[in-house]
């Protein structure tokens, strides 16, 4: 039982970490490095609340696929004319100003909604019952979901090809 | 394991560090890796209350989320790349065009 609490916040450490290091740090392509072990720690944290199926899709789609897509358009953007663009950040004291606000909001919202009710069981593995939630009742959202993905993945490659 | 409010504190920083994060970044590739990280904050948040009420409802949110992001950060990208063909910048201070 403390084993799973300290492991939590290990991982809530290792997260906050790398987030504030991808908001930070001077050069960009440090910040997808971080923004990977960023993600992946938050994958973490769906195994820890008994989601495997989201820690999948989390390191397949997100640490793979994105952090991918982000850093190929670090090298096209920064490598063409040959020259480094500047990452300076501006405003750092009026955006935590704007972020502590927003914290302490939700964090109010939190302290004034008082304990959680009781954790109700699951019952049983979450993977089955999310497979036959997607080909149930969530069967036509899925498919539109699948329109969507295609939808956005030819409008990037309407964007980006060479005319 | 630790209480539904240990997870919520964690994803209202990861919050409010990516809105940190788009607030201050002029590169507009790092706004997007902010938005990133509000996102993953809303997925952590899902999939809280998904355990807490033992309801796959939410886990499902959750995968919505994580796929219409990939489309949002596919898309956003490829307008990065066309503006900076067309500018030859991506700081967003000077992607000024529709300001009146």
């Amino acid at each position: 039982m403390t084993a799973a609490i300290v492991g939590f916040w290990a991982v809530a450490v290792v997260l906050l970490a790398a987030s504030l290091a991808v908001v930070l740090l001077p050069n960009l392509f440090h910040s997808v490095l971080f923004l990977a072990v960023a993600l992946v720690a938050t994958g973490v944290i769906f195994l820890f609340l008994e989601a495997p199926f989201l820690f999948g899709v989390q390191l397949l789609l997100y640490a793979g696929g994105v952090v991918v897509l982000v850093v190929f358009a670090i090298m096209l953007t920064e490598r063409i004319v040959g020259q480094r663009i500047p990452q300076a950040s501006h405003g750092l004291i009026n955006g935590a100003i704007v972020a502590t606000a927003v914290f302490i909001g939700v964090a109010g919202f939190l302290l004034q909604a008082g304990p959680a009710p009781a954790e109700k069981p699951s019952g049983g593995d979450t993977t089955v019952a999310l497979g036959r939630a997607f080909l149930g009742p969530y069967a036509v959202p899925l498919e539109l979901l699948g329109v969507l993905l295609v939808i956005a993945l030819l409008g990037a490659l309407y964007f980006a090809r060479e005319d | 394991m630790p209480g539904l409010s240990a997870y919520l504190v964690v994803a209202a920083l990861v919050f409010a560090i990516g809105l940190f994060g788009v607030l201050t970044r002029r590169n507009a590739v790092g706004i997007l890796l902010g938005i990133e990280l509000m996102l993953n904050a809303v997925n952590i948040n899902l999939v809280a209350f998904a355990h807490l009420h033992g309801d796959v409802t939410g886990l499902l949110f959750a995968l919505f989320t994580i796929a219409i992001t990939v489309a949002e950060i596919a898309v956003g990208l490829a307008i990065v790349i066309v503006i900076f063909r067309v500018r030859r910048t991506i700081d967003a201070d000077r992607l000024d065009l529709l300001r009146g």
